[in-house]
């Protein structure tokens, strides 16, 4: 088995036009997905929007400098994330097509292992 | 090839043609049975090339054995076992592929750890898998055995591995042994999970095409780079980067569940069909056509309707490639210009190919097969094989049934909406119903992004705009569809229409 990063992008001005009865039928959608998935799932957070997000880089000479702002601005914005155990890429592709992202879509990682 | 200049030359001739016709058709086989043991494509590739380089020499003594393939595969598993029972390092380092994880594995049977003994053999014959399901380290190093190999490009190796299997440290998986490895039982299936892992749509296409030469057909790196046009390097590092995602993102080395099979077989018939356009119409150089990348995609069609013979989309494909294929010695003039399909002697065309592909088409309609998509309509393949099998059907151009050709790029469309089957679609009406019809269907395209930039629909306007006599709009298409072709022959077609539209 192995752990995959399923990173869901979505566009969130769909979510400030929608308006309560998209966000209801999008915490339902995520309420559906855990217990279907509940077995492989192991962990899992919604983030808040990009407007809250703080960039810090290092300077190259001991500074840091702190921004306002995602660390890349795009129009489908990274806005939560489930962490999956499957066996394979063709298992975790499976659990991903399940998750809910109505305005935008999801990436798959393997969690890279040491030993 | 070996030449000896004494007088073994002519035996060793006869050596090395049979060598490098098991090469041809037995790659994918001897490649596919072997990475069944090594599970590692770069391991699995140096112990096949291994076996091939000790054919010549020990065809030479021996003679060519009956069974060639049979002969290659016993060879290279046997290597592949040497080299991980003699180095546990390089057992431990493997990045090991996936593999069904209902196979039992050895884990499952007591005693069976270290040795390969008689009690391995698997609980079916058809099914010699069973590695530990283990949990591999990610940032690999290549085998030690595997530089020097066509895929190992340089600088391509990443870091070293931290250690061994994090469920089992520094403990070497077991080798199975040569006897319990059936090289006949499965073998269909074991080339079946080569081409779905190659052609996996998690892979990129380029890299999807560039493994299936690799892997199946046995090109090498140099081989696949100039098929490309790109430099040995360039694609050393594609082959390298897909292997890489092939083991860390853990794209398994199984047949998919039936569920997903029709879009699996669509990704991979997707890869064999780009390898033959790239070959029936290069997309730059002298040449219109390349020969060598054209006849791969046809072995492969062939391999894949081998081993998926129920398939309809496969039949659709093979199909498609023999009717298209059939025409290409009418396709080029003696002069090596470029002939229409109106200007082509049909006599030339190939027909035992045309029979064999007609009757393809028929089966394939036939059978839609659980996969037929929305309306269960035919799949895209088959349709465009129907098409082409009206063409080969007529007599001559001016017998063709346009009627039938639009209906089908009306299914098409529906099936497999695209902007290409719309141009297409388009050119068919303007021969059905005249150029002007056809120009007001291509007038509808023209907003189309995804063909800014495609050569074929300036051309194909230029060519109803001539029919109609509207001279200077026709020289600026041909001018616009010549800017956009880096094709020699197609320059030189349009180079020739400009110059019958006579000076500006």
């Amino acid at each position: 088995m192995a752990e995959y990063l399923i990173l869901i992008y979505e566009n969130e001005s769909d979510y400030e036009t929608g308006g309560e009865a998209v966000y209801g039928r999008v915490m339902a959608a995520h309420n559906a997905f855990g217990e279907k998935h509940a077995a492989a799932l192991r962990g899992g957070n919604a983030l808040q929007g990009v407007s809250t997000a703080t960039s810090v880089r290092s300077d190259g000479a001991g500074g840091f400098t702190t921004t306002d702002g995602p660390f890349a601005e795009t129009k489908e914005a990274l806005g939560g994330y489930y962490l999956v155990e499957a066996a394979d890429l063709d298992e975790a592709i499976a659990i991903a097509k399940d998750v809910p992202a109505f305005f935008g879509g999801v990436e798959v990682r393997p969690i890279m292992t040491f030993d | 090839m070996t030449t000896d200049p004494g007088r073994g030359s002519a035996a060793a001739a006869q050596v090395a043609a049979a060598v490098a016709d098991a090469h041809r058709r037995e790659w994918a086989f001897v490649l596919a049975a072997t990475v069944r043991v090594t599970r590692d494509l770069d391991l699995a590739e140096e112990c096949v090339q291994d076996a091939y380089a000790r054919a010549l020499t020990a065809w030479a003594t021996e003679g060519v054995p009956a069974r060639p393939g049979g002969w290659l595969t016993t060879t290279a598993r046997r290597r592949a076992i040497d080299l991980l029972r003699r180095d546990a390092n390089l057992r431990r380092r493997l990045p090991l592929l996936v593999e069904d994880p209902t196979e039992p594995g050895p884990e499952d049977e007591p005693g069976l750890e270290e040795a390969a003994g008689p009690g391995e053999v698997p609980a079916t014959p058809a099914t010699p898998s069973g590695w530990p399901a283990a949990r591999w380290p990610t940032p690999r190093s290549g085998p030690p055995g595997a530089v020097g190999l066509g895929a190992a490009g340089p600088g391509m190796v990443g870091p070293a591995a931290p250690g061994g299997p994090a469920d089992r440290p520094g403990r070497p998986r077991p080798v199975r042994g040569l006897d319990d490895l059936p090289v006949v039982a499965g073998a269909a299936d074991d080339r079946l999970r080569l081409i779905f892992t190659c052609c996996h749509p998690a892979l990129a296409l380029e890299a999807r095409v560039a493994l299936t030469l690799r892997l199946l057909c046995g090109l090498t790196t140099a081989e696949v780079a100039r098929a490309f046009l790109v430099t040995e390097p360039t694609m050393a590092a594609r082959i390298t980067r897909a292997k890489k995602k092939i083991a860390a993102a853990r794209i398994p080395y199984r047949v998919p569940p039936a569920a997903e099979l029709p879009e699996r077989i669509d990704a991979v018939l997707t890869v064999v069909h780009l390898l033959y356009t790239t070959g029936h119409t290069a997309p730059t150089g002298a040449d219109l056509v390349r020969r060598d990348l054209v006849e791969r995609a046809l072995d492969l069609a062939r391999m894949l309707r081998l081993l998926l013979p129920d398939d309809p989309d496969v039949a659709g494909l093979l199909a498609l490639v023999l009717l298209t294929d059939a025409r290409a010695a009418g396709r080029v003039g003696p002069d090596g210009r470029l002939l229409l399909l109106a200007e082509q002697d049909r006599a030339q065309w190939d027909r035992a190919a045309i029979d064999e592909g007609v009757a393809l088409v028929r089966e394939a309609l036939r059978r839609r097969g659980p996969g037929a998509g929305p309306g269960r309509l035919p799949g895209r393949f088959p349709l465009m094989a129907a098409i082409a099998a009206v063409h080969s059907g007529s007599p001559s151009w001016e017998d063709t049934d346009w009627r039938e050709i639009v209906g089908l790029y009306d299914l098409l469309t529906r099936r497999w909406p695209s902007p290409v089957v719309a141009l297409n679609r388009a050119v068919a009406v303007g021969f059905g119903e005249g150029p002007a019809a056809g120009l007001a269907a291509l007038d509808a395209l023209a907003a189309e992004p995804q063909l800014a930039g495609y050569g074929y629909l300036p051309a194909a306007r230029a060519d109803f705009l001539r029919a109609l006599g509207r001279v200077a709009d026709a020289r600026l298409a041909y001018e616009e569809a010549l800017a956009l072709t880096e094709n020699a022959v197609e320059r030189d077609f349009l180079a020739a229409r400009l110059r019958q539209l006579g000076p500006s």
